[in-house]
Protein backbone atom coordinates (compact mmCIF):
# COMPACT_ATOMS: atom_id res chain seq x y z
CA UNK A 1 0.00 0.00 0.00
CA UNK A 2 1.27 3.43 -0.94
CA UNK A 3 2.50 5.24 2.19
CA UNK A 4 0.89 8.43 0.96
CA UNK A 5 -2.63 7.10 0.83
CA UNK A 6 -5.19 7.83 3.51
CA UNK A 7 -8.58 6.25 4.13
CA UNK A 8 -12.22 7.29 4.01
CA UNK A 9 -11.96 9.05 7.37
CA UNK A 10 -10.02 11.77 5.52
CA UNK A 11 -13.07 12.77 3.45
CA UNK A 12 -15.59 12.51 6.30
CA UNK A 13 -15.87 16.31 6.61
CA UNK A 14 -16.91 17.21 3.06
CA UNK A 15 -19.12 14.11 2.83
CA UNK A 16 -20.96 15.03 6.01
CA UNK A 17 -21.27 18.71 5.15
CA UNK A 18 -22.52 18.01 1.63
CA UNK A 19 -24.85 15.09 2.36
CA UNK A 20 -26.10 16.33 5.72
CA UNK A 21 -25.17 13.19 7.61
CA UNK A 22 -22.20 11.21 8.79
CA UNK A 23 -21.12 8.83 6.02
CA UNK A 24 -17.92 7.00 7.03
CA UNK A 25 -19.81 4.23 8.85
CA UNK A 26 -22.18 3.73 5.91
CA UNK A 27 -21.69 0.58 3.84
CA UNK A 28 -21.52 0.71 0.08
CA UNK A 29 -20.95 -1.77 -2.72
CA UNK A 30 -18.26 -1.31 -5.34
CA UNK A 31 -19.91 -1.83 -8.72
CA UNK A 32 -16.56 -2.76 -10.25
CA UNK A 33 -15.79 -5.80 -8.06
CA UNK A 34 -18.96 -6.32 -6.04
CA UNK A 35 -17.37 -6.00 -2.60
CA UNK A 36 -19.27 -4.20 0.16
CA UNK A 37 -17.44 -2.18 2.81
CA UNK A 38 -17.78 0.91 4.97
CA UNK A 39 -16.72 4.22 3.42
CA UNK A 40 -14.03 4.64 6.09
CA UNK A 41 -12.19 1.75 4.43
CA UNK A 42 -11.81 3.50 1.08
CA UNK A 43 -8.24 4.07 -0.05
CA UNK A 44 -8.04 7.83 -0.43
CA UNK A 45 -5.50 9.66 -2.57
CA UNK A 46 -5.66 13.15 -1.12
CA UNK A 47 -2.44 14.51 -2.60
CA UNK A 48 -4.19 15.46 -5.81
CA UNK A 49 -6.40 18.29 -7.07
CA UNK A 50 -9.35 16.57 -5.36
CA UNK A 51 -9.60 13.51 -3.11
CA UNK A 52 -9.89 10.25 -5.00
CA UNK A 53 -11.55 7.32 -3.20
CA UNK A 54 -10.64 3.89 -4.52
CA UNK A 55 -12.00 0.47 -3.64
CA UNK A 56 -9.56 -1.25 -1.26
CA UNK A 57 -10.20 -4.54 -3.06
CA UNK A 58 -9.99 -3.69 -6.78
CA UNK A 59 -8.50 -0.14 -6.77
CA UNK A 60 -11.27 1.25 -8.99
CA UNK A 61 -12.17 4.90 -8.53
CA UNK A 62 -15.55 4.87 -6.77
CA UNK A 63 -15.79 8.29 -5.14
CA UNK A 64 -14.23 11.65 -5.93
CA UNK A 65 -14.59 14.64 -3.62
CA UNK A 66 -13.72 18.16 -4.69
CA UNK A 67 -13.94 21.30 -2.61
CA UNK A 68 -13.72 24.38 -4.80
CA UNK A 69 -13.70 27.41 -2.60
CA UNK A 70 -17.00 26.87 -0.74
CA UNK A 71 -18.52 24.37 -3.17
CA UNK A 72 -18.29 20.68 -2.33
CA UNK A 73 -18.94 18.14 -5.05
CA UNK A 74 -19.21 14.40 -4.50
CA UNK A 75 -19.00 12.14 -7.55
CA UNK A 76 -20.15 8.54 -7.13
CA UNK A 77 -18.80 6.12 -9.69
CA UNK A 78 -20.62 2.77 -9.59
CA UNK A 79 -20.62 2.87 -5.80
CA UNK A 80 -24.01 2.21 -4.25
CA UNK A 81 -24.97 2.66 -0.62
CA UNK A 82 -25.89 -0.80 0.67
CA UNK A 83 -28.24 0.47 3.35
CA UNK A 84 -29.52 3.85 4.45
CA UNK A 85 -26.94 5.32 6.83
CA UNK A 86 -28.16 6.03 10.32
CA UNK A 87 -28.79 9.75 10.71
CA UNK B 1 -17.01 34.52 4.60
CA UNK B 2 -14.17 33.18 6.65
CA UNK B 3 -12.40 35.49 9.08
CA UNK B 4 -8.70 36.08 8.51
CA UNK B 5 -6.52 33.84 10.64
CA UNK B 6 -4.25 36.26 12.50
CA UNK B 7 -0.66 35.78 11.42
CA UNK B 8 -1.40 33.22 8.71
CA UNK B 9 0.23 33.99 5.39
CA UNK B 10 0.01 30.60 3.74
CA UNK B 11 3.00 29.21 2.01
CA UNK B 12 5.63 31.91 1.63
CA UNK B 13 4.48 33.80 -1.39
CA UNK B 14 6.56 36.90 -0.87
CA UNK B 15 9.69 37.65 -2.93
CA UNK B 16 8.37 35.99 -6.04
CA UNK B 17 8.63 37.48 -9.49
CA UNK B 18 5.03 38.16 -10.55
CA UNK B 19 6.04 37.81 -14.18
CA UNK B 20 6.97 34.19 -13.52
CA UNK B 21 4.56 33.10 -10.81
CA UNK B 22 0.87 33.07 -11.78
CA UNK B 23 -1.77 34.47 -9.41
CA UNK B 24 -2.51 32.37 -6.34
CA UNK B 25 0.64 30.26 -6.67
CA UNK B 26 3.61 29.89 -4.34
CA UNK B 27 7.10 28.75 -5.27
CA UNK B 28 8.35 25.43 -3.99
CA UNK B 29 11.87 24.05 -4.22
CA UNK B 30 11.01 20.42 -3.66
CA UNK B 31 8.95 18.44 -6.13
CA UNK B 32 5.62 17.47 -4.57
CA UNK B 33 4.26 14.10 -5.64
CA UNK B 34 0.60 14.25 -6.58
CA UNK B 35 -1.31 11.19 -7.59
CA UNK B 36 -4.88 10.03 -8.04
CA UNK B 37 -3.96 6.36 -7.84
CA UNK B 38 -1.31 3.73 -7.36
CA UNK B 39 1.97 4.15 -9.23
CA UNK B 40 2.00 1.80 -12.23
CA UNK B 41 5.18 -0.04 -13.13
CA UNK B 42 5.22 -1.01 -16.78
CA UNK B 43 8.16 -2.99 -18.11
CA UNK B 44 9.96 -0.94 -20.77
CA UNK B 45 9.87 -3.99 -23.05
CA UNK B 46 6.07 -3.80 -22.97
CA UNK B 47 5.86 -0.02 -23.11
CA UNK B 48 4.53 1.65 -26.24
CA UNK B 49 3.37 5.12 -27.11
CA UNK B 50 0.32 5.23 -29.38
CA UNK B 51 -1.41 7.87 -31.41
CA UNK B 52 -4.90 6.80 -32.40
CA UNK B 53 -8.50 7.99 -32.52
CA UNK B 54 -9.61 10.23 -35.39
CA UNK B 55 -6.59 9.42 -37.54
CA UNK B 56 -6.13 7.66 -40.88
CA UNK B 57 -3.67 5.19 -39.41
CA UNK B 58 -2.76 4.63 -35.80
CA UNK B 59 0.91 4.94 -34.95
CA UNK B 60 2.90 3.29 -32.22
CA UNK B 61 6.46 3.53 -30.90
CA UNK B 62 8.36 1.18 -28.65
CA UNK B 63 10.44 2.58 -25.80
CA UNK B 64 13.65 2.28 -27.78
CA UNK B 65 12.04 3.81 -30.87
CA UNK B 66 10.71 6.77 -28.91
CA UNK B 67 13.93 7.42 -27.05
CA UNK B 68 15.96 7.23 -30.29
CA UNK B 69 13.99 10.09 -31.79
CA UNK B 70 15.51 13.58 -31.74
CA UNK B 71 14.73 15.01 -28.30
CA UNK B 72 14.63 18.50 -26.86
CA UNK B 73 16.26 19.54 -23.63
CA UNK B 74 14.04 22.18 -22.12
CA UNK B 75 13.88 24.34 -19.01
CA UNK B 76 10.43 25.52 -18.00
CA UNK B 77 8.40 26.69 -14.99
CA UNK B 78 5.59 24.37 -13.95
CA UNK B 79 2.40 25.26 -12.08
CA UNK B 80 0.17 22.86 -10.16
CA UNK B 81 -3.49 23.65 -9.52
CA UNK B 82 -2.85 22.79 -5.85
CA UNK B 83 -0.98 26.12 -5.88
CA UNK B 84 2.68 25.23 -6.00
CA UNK B 85 4.92 26.41 -8.83
CA UNK B 86 8.40 25.13 -9.50
CA UNK B 87 10.76 27.27 -11.51
CA UNK B 88 13.41 26.25 -14.03
CA UNK B 89 12.62 22.55 -14.16
CA UNK B 90 14.82 20.70 -16.67
CA UNK B 91 13.43 17.98 -18.90
CA UNK B 92 14.33 15.92 -21.91
CA UNK B 93 11.69 14.59 -24.23
CA UNK B 94 10.31 14.20 -27.72
CA UNK B 95 8.17 17.08 -28.95
CA UNK B 96 4.58 15.97 -29.50
CA UNK B 97 4.75 17.70 -32.87
CA UNK B 98 7.31 15.17 -34.03
CA UNK B 99 5.01 12.31 -33.06
CA UNK B 100 2.12 13.89 -34.93
CA UNK B 101 4.26 14.44 -38.03
CA UNK B 102 2.68 12.50 -40.88
CA UNK B 103 -0.58 11.91 -39.01
CA UNK B 104 -3.58 12.96 -41.07
CA UNK B 105 -6.55 14.02 -39.01
CA UNK B 106 -9.44 16.44 -38.80
CA UNK B 107 -9.19 16.34 -35.01
CA UNK B 108 -8.79 19.53 -33.01
CA UNK B 109 -8.52 17.90 -29.57
CA UNK B 110 -6.52 15.13 -27.97
CA UNK B 111 -7.04 12.96 -24.92
CA UNK B 112 -3.82 11.91 -23.27
CA UNK B 113 -4.17 8.55 -21.54
CA UNK B 114 -1.96 6.79 -19.08
CA UNK B 115 -1.21 3.53 -17.36
CA UNK B 116 -3.57 3.31 -14.41
CA UNK B 117 -6.48 4.81 -16.33
CA UNK B 118 -5.80 8.52 -15.97
CA UNK B 119 -6.86 10.80 -18.85
CA UNK B 120 -6.71 14.51 -19.60
CA UNK B 121 -8.01 16.47 -22.56
CA UNK B 122 -6.16 19.16 -24.47
CA UNK B 123 -6.71 21.27 -27.55
CA UNK B 124 -4.45 20.08 -30.35
CA UNK B 125 -3.04 23.59 -30.62
CA UNK B 126 -1.89 23.34 -26.97
CA UNK B 127 0.29 20.33 -27.70
CA UNK B 128 1.78 21.49 -31.01
CA UNK B 129 4.01 24.39 -31.91
CA UNK B 130 6.68 23.55 -29.35
CA UNK B 131 4.29 23.51 -26.38
CA UNK B 132 4.31 19.85 -25.35
CA UNK B 133 6.68 16.92 -25.04
CA UNK B 134 6.69 13.27 -24.08
CA UNK B 135 9.34 13.67 -21.40
CA UNK B 136 11.44 10.81 -20.08
CA UNK B 137 14.25 12.61 -18.25
CA UNK B 138 14.04 15.07 -15.39
CA UNK B 139 17.07 17.02 -14.22
CA UNK B 140 19.41 14.82 -16.24
CA UNK B 141 18.11 11.54 -14.80
CA UNK B 142 15.58 8.98 -15.98
CA UNK B 143 12.17 10.22 -14.88
CA UNK B 144 11.26 8.54 -11.59
CA UNK B 145 8.03 6.59 -11.47
CA UNK B 146 6.60 8.77 -8.69
CA UNK B 147 6.95 11.76 -11.03
CA UNK B 148 5.40 9.92 -13.97
CA UNK B 149 8.23 7.79 -15.33
CA UNK B 150 9.06 6.14 -17.56
CA UNK B 151 7.46 8.99 -19.51
CA UNK B 152 4.96 11.75 -18.88
CA UNK B 153 3.36 14.37 -21.00
CA UNK B 154 4.88 17.81 -20.38
CA UNK B 155 2.68 20.82 -21.15
CA UNK B 156 4.22 23.55 -19.01
CA UNK B 157 1.92 26.34 -20.20
CA UNK B 158 -1.08 24.66 -18.53
CA UNK B 159 -1.78 23.51 -14.98
CA UNK B 160 0.28 20.43 -14.33
CA UNK B 161 -2.62 17.94 -14.18
CA UNK B 162 -2.59 18.31 -17.97
CA UNK B 163 0.95 16.92 -17.98
CA UNK B 164 -0.27 13.35 -17.61
CA UNK B 165 2.04 11.07 -15.63
CA UNK B 166 2.75 7.56 -17.00
CA UNK B 167 1.46 8.66 -20.42
CA UNK B 168 1.02 5.93 -23.01
CA UNK B 169 -0.76 7.63 -25.82
CA UNK B 170 -2.76 10.41 -27.39
CA UNK B 171 -6.21 9.80 -28.78
CA UNK B 172 -7.20 12.46 -31.30
CA UNK B 173 -10.83 13.56 -31.08
CA UNK B 174 -13.14 15.79 -33.09
CA UNK B 175 -14.77 17.23 -29.97
CA UNK B 176 -13.43 18.23 -26.56
CA UNK B 177 -14.04 15.29 -24.23
CA UNK B 178 -13.37 15.91 -20.53
CA UNK B 179 -10.60 13.83 -18.96
CA UNK B 180 -10.35 12.62 -15.37
CA UNK B 181 -10.16 15.89 -13.41
CA UNK B 182 -12.02 17.87 -16.08
CA UNK B 183 -14.93 15.46 -15.60
CA UNK B 184 -14.89 16.24 -11.89
CA UNK B 185 -15.19 19.99 -12.36
CA UNK B 186 -11.70 21.15 -13.19
CA UNK B 187 -11.26 23.55 -16.07
CA UNK B 188 -11.13 22.19 -19.60
CA UNK B 189 -8.25 24.43 -20.62
CA UNK B 190 -6.34 25.11 -17.39
CA UNK B 191 -4.30 28.24 -18.12
CA UNK B 192 -2.56 29.21 -14.85
CA UNK B 193 -2.14 32.84 -15.92
CA UNK B 194 -5.91 33.17 -16.21
CA UNK B 195 -6.40 31.07 -13.06
CA UNK B 196 -8.54 28.58 -14.94
CA UNK B 197 -8.74 26.14 -12.05
CA UNK B 198 -12.38 25.13 -12.09
CA UNK B 199 -15.13 25.10 -14.66
CA UNK B 200 -16.48 28.62 -14.99
CA UNK B 201 -13.20 30.32 -14.02
CA UNK C 1 -20.19 35.15 14.45
CA UNK C 2 -20.59 31.46 15.09
CA UNK C 3 -23.70 30.09 13.47
CA UNK C 4 -26.01 28.02 15.60
CA UNK C 5 -25.51 24.33 15.00
CA UNK C 6 -28.43 22.56 13.38
CA UNK C 7 -28.53 18.91 14.43
CA UNK C 8 -27.08 16.70 11.72
CA UNK C 9 -25.78 19.68 9.80
CA UNK C 10 -22.09 20.29 9.58
CA UNK C 11 -20.92 23.85 9.07
CA UNK C 12 -17.82 25.90 9.64
CA UNK C 13 -17.80 27.57 13.02
CA UNK C 14 -15.47 29.68 15.11
CA UNK C 15 -13.81 28.54 18.30
CA UNK C 16 -11.68 30.73 20.57
CA UNK C 17 -8.30 29.53 21.69
CA UNK C 18 -8.25 29.35 25.48
CA UNK C 19 -4.78 27.96 25.94
CA UNK C 20 -1.94 26.14 24.20
CA UNK C 21 -0.17 23.32 26.00
CA UNK C 22 3.17 21.91 24.87
CA UNK C 23 2.93 18.12 24.91
CA UNK C 24 6.30 17.30 23.34
CA UNK C 25 8.92 19.28 21.39
CA UNK C 26 6.83 18.84 18.26
CA UNK C 27 3.26 18.71 19.53
CA UNK C 28 0.91 21.14 21.17
CA UNK C 29 -2.60 20.83 22.45
CA UNK C 30 -5.02 23.59 21.54
CA UNK C 31 -7.71 24.12 24.16
CA UNK C 32 -10.78 25.73 22.61
CA UNK C 33 -13.97 27.40 23.63
CA UNK C 34 -16.45 26.48 20.89
CA UNK C 35 -19.86 28.03 21.56
CA UNK C 36 -21.61 26.36 18.63
CA UNK C 37 -20.05 22.97 19.31
CA UNK C 38 -22.27 19.87 19.19
CA UNK C 39 -21.28 17.11 21.60
CA UNK C 40 -18.78 14.82 19.92
CA UNK C 41 -17.93 11.13 20.22
CA UNK C 42 -14.53 9.87 21.28
CA UNK C 43 -12.45 9.24 18.15
CA UNK C 44 -13.91 11.97 15.97
CA UNK C 45 -11.97 14.75 14.28
CA UNK C 46 -12.36 18.29 13.04
CA UNK C 47 -11.30 20.07 9.87
CA UNK C 48 -9.39 23.27 10.57
CA UNK C 49 -9.38 26.02 7.95
CA UNK C 50 -6.98 28.95 7.85
CA UNK C 51 -7.49 32.10 5.79
CA UNK C 52 -4.71 34.51 4.77
CA UNK C 53 -5.36 38.26 4.34
CA UNK C 54 -5.49 37.82 0.54
CA UNK C 55 -8.19 35.16 0.81
CA UNK C 56 -5.88 32.17 0.36
CA UNK C 57 -7.18 29.20 2.35
CA UNK C 58 -5.78 25.91 3.52
CA UNK C 59 -7.38 23.17 5.58
CA UNK C 60 -6.42 19.95 7.37
CA UNK C 61 -8.03 17.39 9.62
CA UNK C 62 -7.04 17.05 13.29
CA UNK C 63 -8.22 14.51 15.82
CA UNK C 64 -10.07 15.58 18.94
CA UNK C 65 -8.08 14.78 22.07
CA UNK C 66 -10.73 15.68 24.64
CA UNK C 67 -13.52 13.47 25.93
CA UNK C 68 -17.08 14.49 25.12
CA UNK C 69 -17.45 15.08 28.86
CA UNK C 70 -14.53 17.52 29.08
CA UNK C 71 -15.25 21.20 29.66
CA UNK C 72 -13.26 22.31 26.61
CA UNK C 73 -12.71 20.99 23.16
CA UNK C 74 -9.05 20.08 22.73
CA UNK C 75 -7.04 19.23 19.61
CA UNK C 76 -3.46 18.01 19.64
CA UNK C 77 -1.32 18.95 16.64
CA UNK C 78 2.04 17.58 15.61
CA UNK C 79 4.24 20.01 13.73
CA UNK C 80 5.21 18.63 10.34
CA UNK C 81 8.51 19.81 8.85
CA UNK C 82 7.75 22.10 5.92
CA UNK C 83 4.06 21.83 6.76
CA UNK C 84 1.78 24.72 6.09
CA UNK C 85 -0.91 24.46 8.73
CA UNK C 86 0.65 22.59 11.61
CA UNK C 87 3.54 25.11 12.07
CA UNK C 88 0.97 27.89 12.24
CA UNK C 89 -1.03 26.03 14.85
CA UNK C 90 1.98 25.10 16.97
CA UNK C 91 4.09 28.26 16.57
CA UNK C 92 1.85 31.19 15.71
CA UNK C 93 -1.56 30.56 17.23
CA UNK C 94 -2.14 32.18 20.63
CA UNK C 95 -4.77 32.30 23.34
CA UNK C 96 -7.53 34.67 22.29
CA UNK C 97 -7.25 33.88 18.58
CA UNK C 98 -10.23 32.51 16.72
CA UNK C 99 -9.89 29.25 14.86
CA UNK C 100 -12.29 28.24 12.11
CA UNK C 101 -13.29 24.60 12.26
CA UNK C 102 -15.83 22.12 10.99
CA UNK C 103 -16.89 19.25 13.21
CA UNK C 104 -17.38 16.93 14.91
CA UNK C 105 -16.62 14.62 11.99
CA UNK C 106 -16.68 10.84 11.63
CA UNK C 107 -18.85 8.02 12.92
CA UNK C 108 -16.81 4.92 12.15
CA UNK C 109 -13.65 5.45 14.16
CA UNK C 110 -15.57 6.17 17.38
CA UNK C 111 -15.90 4.36 20.67
CA UNK C 112 -18.64 4.68 23.26
CA UNK C 113 -18.16 3.37 26.79
CA UNK C 114 -21.48 1.50 26.60
CA UNK C 115 -20.03 -0.68 23.83
CA UNK C 116 -19.61 -4.18 25.32
CA UNK C 117 -16.26 -5.92 25.08
CA UNK C 118 -12.70 -4.99 25.98
CA UNK C 119 -10.92 -2.14 24.26
CA UNK C 120 -7.70 -2.64 22.34
CA UNK C 121 -5.99 0.53 21.19
CA UNK C 122 -2.98 0.82 18.89
CA UNK C 123 -1.31 4.21 18.35
CA UNK C 124 1.51 5.07 16.01
CA UNK C 125 3.00 8.50 16.78
CA UNK C 126 0.36 11.23 16.91
CA UNK C 127 -2.23 8.52 16.22
CA UNK C 128 -2.54 8.51 20.00
CA UNK C 129 -4.73 11.65 19.91
CA UNK C 130 -8.18 10.14 19.16
CA UNK C 131 -7.34 7.14 21.37
CA UNK C 132 -6.60 9.49 24.25
CA UNK C 133 -10.12 10.87 23.79
CA UNK C 134 -11.43 7.30 24.15
CA UNK C 135 -9.45 6.70 27.34
CA UNK C 136 -10.64 9.99 28.81
CA UNK C 137 -14.20 9.15 27.84
CA UNK C 138 -13.79 5.79 29.52
CA UNK C 139 -12.55 7.46 32.70
CA UNK C 140 -15.16 10.23 32.63
CA UNK C 141 -18.03 7.77 32.40
CA UNK C 142 -16.65 5.52 35.14
CA UNK C 143 -16.51 2.65 32.68
CA UNK C 144 -15.04 -0.61 33.94
CA UNK C 145 -14.33 -1.85 30.40
CA UNK C 146 -10.79 -3.21 30.49
CA UNK C 147 -8.56 -1.39 28.03
CA UNK C 148 -5.12 -1.97 26.62
CA UNK C 149 -3.10 0.62 24.76
CA UNK C 150 -0.08 -0.23 22.68
CA UNK C 151 1.66 2.98 21.71
CA UNK C 152 4.55 3.08 19.25
CA UNK C 153 6.68 6.22 19.39
CA UNK C 154 10.12 7.15 18.10
CA UNK C 155 11.55 8.00 21.50
CA UNK C 156 10.39 8.72 25.04
CA UNK C 157 10.52 12.45 24.23
CA UNK C 158 8.02 11.85 21.43
CA UNK C 159 5.45 10.20 23.70
CA UNK C 160 2.46 12.54 23.77
CA UNK C 161 0.49 12.72 27.06
CA UNK C 162 3.47 11.01 28.65
CA UNK C 163 2.66 11.84 32.26
CA UNK C 164 -0.98 11.04 31.84
CA UNK C 165 -0.30 7.69 30.22
CA UNK C 166 2.81 6.50 32.01
CA UNK C 167 2.66 8.12 35.41
CA UNK C 168 -1.04 7.82 36.12
CA UNK C 169 -1.93 5.45 38.96
CA UNK C 170 -2.21 1.85 37.87
CA UNK C 171 -5.21 -0.31 38.57
CA UNK C 172 -7.45 1.97 36.53
CA UNK C 173 -8.22 -0.95 34.24
CA UNK C 174 -6.01 0.49 31.53
CA UNK C 175 -2.77 -1.24 30.59
CA UNK C 176 -0.34 0.93 28.67
CA UNK C 177 2.62 -0.50 26.78
CA UNK C 178 4.96 1.81 24.92
CA UNK C 179 7.26 0.63 22.14
CA UNK C 180 10.15 3.01 21.44
CA UNK C 181 11.27 2.45 17.88
CA UNK C 182 14.36 4.63 17.40
CA UNK C 183 15.93 5.44 20.74
CA UNK C 184 15.31 4.71 24.40
CA UNK C 185 16.81 5.60 27.74
CA UNK C 186 19.33 3.11 29.07
CA UNK C 187 17.02 2.18 31.93
CA UNK C 188 14.01 1.72 29.61
CA UNK C 189 12.21 -1.46 30.58
CA UNK C 190 9.49 -1.20 27.93
CA UNK C 191 9.64 -2.57 24.42
CA UNK C 192 12.53 -1.55 22.18
CA UNK C 193 11.95 -1.47 18.43
CA UNK C 194 8.88 -1.83 16.30
CA UNK C 195 5.76 -3.65 17.41
CA UNK C 196 6.50 -7.35 16.89
CA UNK C 197 4.73 -10.65 17.45
CA UNK C 198 6.26 -11.05 20.91
CA UNK C 199 4.87 -7.69 22.00
CA UNK C 200 1.45 -8.53 20.57
CA UNK C 201 1.52 -11.86 22.42
CA UNK C 202 2.33 -10.11 25.67
CA UNK C 203 0.23 -6.96 25.46
CA UNK C 204 -2.71 -7.37 23.07
CA UNK C 205 -6.05 -9.04 23.79
CA UNK C 206 -6.28 -12.43 22.14
CA UNK C 207 -9.09 -12.95 19.65
CA UNK C 208 -10.96 -15.09 22.17
CA UNK C 209 -11.60 -12.02 24.33
CA UNK C 210 -13.41 -10.35 21.41
CA UNK C 211 -11.98 -6.87 21.84
CA UNK C 212 -12.90 -3.80 19.85
CA UNK C 213 -9.71 -2.81 18.11
CA UNK C 214 -8.85 0.77 17.15
CA UNK C 215 -5.68 1.46 15.19
CA UNK C 216 -4.57 4.99 14.38
CA UNK C 217 -1.27 6.14 12.93
CA UNK C 218 0.70 6.53 9.72
CA UNK C 219 -0.56 4.40 6.85
CA UNK C 220 2.25 1.83 7.06
CA UNK C 221 1.74 1.34 10.80
CA UNK C 222 -2.01 0.86 10.44
CA UNK C 223 -1.61 -1.59 7.56
CA UNK C 224 0.94 -3.64 9.45
CA UNK C 225 -1.01 -3.88 12.73
CA UNK C 226 -4.41 -4.46 11.14
CA UNK C 227 -3.08 -7.27 8.94
CA UNK C 228 -1.48 -8.96 11.92
CA UNK C 229 -4.62 -8.68 14.03
CA UNK C 230 -6.61 -10.32 11.23
CA UNK C 231 -3.97 -13.07 11.06
CA UNK C 232 -4.43 -13.53 14.81
CA UNK C 233 -8.05 -14.33 14.25
CA UNK C 234 -9.76 -11.02 15.03
CA UNK C 235 -12.78 -10.47 12.79
CA UNK C 236 -12.19 -7.54 10.39
CA UNK C 237 -15.43 -5.86 11.47
CA UNK C 238 -14.07 -5.52 15.02
CA UNK C 239 -11.00 -3.68 13.70
CA UNK C 240 -11.39 0.04 13.09
CA UNK C 241 -8.64 1.99 11.45
CA UNK C 242 -7.70 5.59 10.80
CA UNK C 243 -4.68 6.49 8.71
CA UNK C 244 -2.85 9.75 8.38
CA UNK C 245 -0.11 10.65 5.95
CA UNK C 246 3.52 11.24 6.89
CA UNK C 247 3.45 14.62 5.18
CA UNK C 248 -0.09 15.75 5.73
CA UNK C 249 1.07 19.14 6.87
Amino acid sequence: MDEHTLDGNAIAGPLHQHLGREMTAARATCGHCGKTFVLAELVVYARAPGSVGRCRHCESVVLVVTEFRDTIRIHWNRFALAEPPTP
Amino acid sequence: MSPISRGFMGRRRENVDPSRVPPGQYVTHDFPVLSAGPTPHTDLDDWTFTIDGAVDTSMSWSWSELTSMPADTITRDIHCVTKWSKLDTKWKGVPVEALLDGVHSEATYVTAWSDGGYTTNLALEDVTGGKAWVAYEYDGQALESEHGGPARLLVPALYFWKSAKWVRGLTLTLSDEPGFWEGYGYHNHGDPWREQRYQGD
Amino acid sequence: MARAAIPGRLTWQLARVVELVAETDRTKSIVLDAPAWARHQAGQHVDVRLTAPDGYQAQRSYSIASAPEDAHLMLTVEEIDDGEISPYLTEELRAGDDLELRGPIGGYFVWDSVQPGPLQLFAGGSGIVPLRAMLRHRAATGSTTPARLLYSARSLQDVIYRRELLESPGDSGVDVAVALTRSWPEEWTGHRGRVDERLLDAEAWPAGDQPWIYICGPTGFVESISQRMVQRGHPPDRIKTERFGPTSG
